[in-house]
């Protein structure tokens, strides 16, 4: 399979302080990669170095980060921002916050969309509509009629991971997508994420502290520690049978849910 | 038979808005804790586990039903009156300290208010952050100055600081990593085995809850619809709810 996307000894710093070190990894066409490690680990920063988010202060110091020939630290800000979106898309833990609170919901996405291409409201609408559909909305039209506060955490999550999809990105970046969900709203995003990469071949980061959302949905895996990759591999392999004491460790302290008698 | 540590009698919660919209957040709850047990209350966001542990605390007063402390009637106190009985350990420990007073000053507080002498506190204070695994030193630290588990750890200090009897802890561990959460939850055990408290366990980490609690209480929009012990409850739920909920577990 094409790579798609491509770390090369990344290493980034925020103020001279390196938070990620000499990373590299790949992530292949249509494929879900996890990225697990504990708060300060690094792993929220790997994404925003692709999409040229590091805010004031951070860096990719040293290392390429290669999308499509392109090595996004060395890119214009106009060129990233036109790939931002309809190339490489990226979801945030709280979609609902990326809303402005007094327009309505269907307006904003029509205002993302139409950044990147010449649509008119209506086919707009009947697009979105669609999409939605799809991933199995079931009142569509109620959702772009609606203001991001009539909606709740769980939906806003949904109607956010959906809007990535409406310029259908190659890439889909997910930062802690389900962290601040319920059970059972986490388990219908990570569905949705899968129905994603089924219909439109997305390859999909999703960098989280939840094991189990990762164990549900990922390929292969890549666990960090202070900016560092400590394991990487099959899903399968490394949370069943991990190598390196940390990711033991870690593991071990995933509570489990014992489901069978004596288990 | 010996009194429960806590009654809950048709506990009922009604929010009003503007003095008009109504929210029946709490819908007629009880339940016992005996003294040493440890209950865990799950449910998600919004069934209203946050809002009991609040009357209990008495920091929200109920508008219906009664709650019962080691025999008695305290639903019409103000919390200052069972803070000795009852702690309370919250989610982000940082928000829960003064930012302009030290975790030693949060955690030496309640002693200072039941009358003992600083240099007392000041004692007691450096044997409560051994009993919780930080340094002395930390008694001069800042909630900013530390880490969220290292936070959560004073805390943990400071709701034990007057041996209540009944620990309440909603949702104390959900914000801190696993391995940060692991060694929160042993802490936490010791301490209710040394010193025989209760625990009311809010979470919505099922898993967490099974491994860690005697009993577990689901709730759902206000009620509680499930209550057993937590491999019963996991391993053959009975109500449509407790299915659904453990089934979401990935």
């Amino acid at each position: 399979m094409n790579k798609i996307l491509q770390y090369v000894n990344v290493t980034t710093s925020y103020n001279g302080t390196p938070v990620v070190r000499d990373v590299s990894f790949s992530l292949r066409e249509g494929e879900i990669l996890g990225v697990v490690g504990e708060s300060g680990s690094g792993k929220s920063t790997l994404l925003k170095a692709a999409m040229g988010l590091l805010g004031p202060g951070g860096v990719v110091t040293r290392g390429d980060i290669w999308f499509k020939e392109r090595n996004l630290p060395d890119l214009p800000e106009n060129e990233l921002r036109r790939l931002s979106g309809p190339e490489l898309a990226m979801i945030f833990q709280h979609a609902g916050a990326s809303f402005c609170p007094i327009r309505s919901v269907g307006a904003q996405l029509f205002e993302a969309v139409s950044a990147h291409e010449e649509i008119t409201e209506a086919d707009f609408r009947e697009k979105a509509a669609a999409l939605l559909k799809k991933l199995r909305f079931e009142d569509a039209a109620r959702i772009l009629e609606s203001y991001p506060f009539e909606l709740s955490g769980g939906m806003m999550q949904r109607v956010g991971i959906a809007a990535a999809m409406l310029l259908n990105p190659s890439v889909l970046l997910a930062d802690e997508p389900t962290s601040a969900l319920d059970v059972s709203v986490q388990k219908q995003a990570v569905e949705e994420m899968l129905l994603i990469r089924e219909m439109y071949h997305t390859a999909i980061i999703i960098v989280t502290h939840n094991i189990g959302v990762v164990r549900a949905m990922a390929d292969r895996v890549i666990v960090m520690k202070d900016g560092r990759i400590m394991e990487s591999g099959d899903t399968r392999d490394v949370l069943e049978h991990p190598v390196q004491e940390y990711t033991k460790k870690l593991m071990a302290a995933v509570p489990r849910l014992r489901l069978r008698r004596g288990a | 038979m010996t009194t429960p540590i806590l009654q809950l009698q048709n506990l009922k919660k009604i929010f009003t808005r503007n003095g008009q919209s109504e929210f029946l957040a709490v819908d007629g709850v009880s339940f016992d804790i005996s003294a040493g047990e440890c209950v865990g209350l799950i449910g998600e966001s919004g069934s209203g586990k946050s809002t009991v542990a609040n009357m209990i605390a008495r920091l929200l007063d109920p508008t219906e039903g009664r709650i019962l402390l080691d025999g008695e009637d305290v639903t019409d106190v103000k919390a200052r009156q069972i803070f000795r009985t009852v702690q309370m350990i919250f989610q982000s420990p940082q928000e829960s300290f003064d930012p302009r007073r030290t975790l030693g000053d949060g955690i030496g507080e309640s002693l200072l208010n039941v009358g003992r002498s600083r240099s007392q506190v000041r004692a007691e204070v450096e044997r409560l952050l051994e009993a919780v695994g930080l340094p002395p030193d930390f008694a001069r630290r800042y909630p900013h100055e530390v880490s969220g588990g290292q936070c959560q750890r004073a805390a943990i200090a400071r709701a034990v600081a007057i041996h209540p009897k009944l620990l309440i802890c909603d949702e104390a561990t959900s914000a801190l990593d696993v391995t940060v959460q692991a060694e929160i939850v042993d802490l936490l055990s010791r301490l209710m085995r040394e010193r025989g408290m209760a625990c009311l366990f809010i979470c919505h980490d099922i898993a967490l809850a099974q491994n860690f609690c005697d009993r577990l209480l689901v709730m759902y929009r206000g009620k509680i619809v499930e209550e057993g012990p937590p491999d019963e409850i996991v391993q053959s739920p009975k109500q449509e709810y407790t299915k659904l909920l453990i089934d979401s577990v990935l």
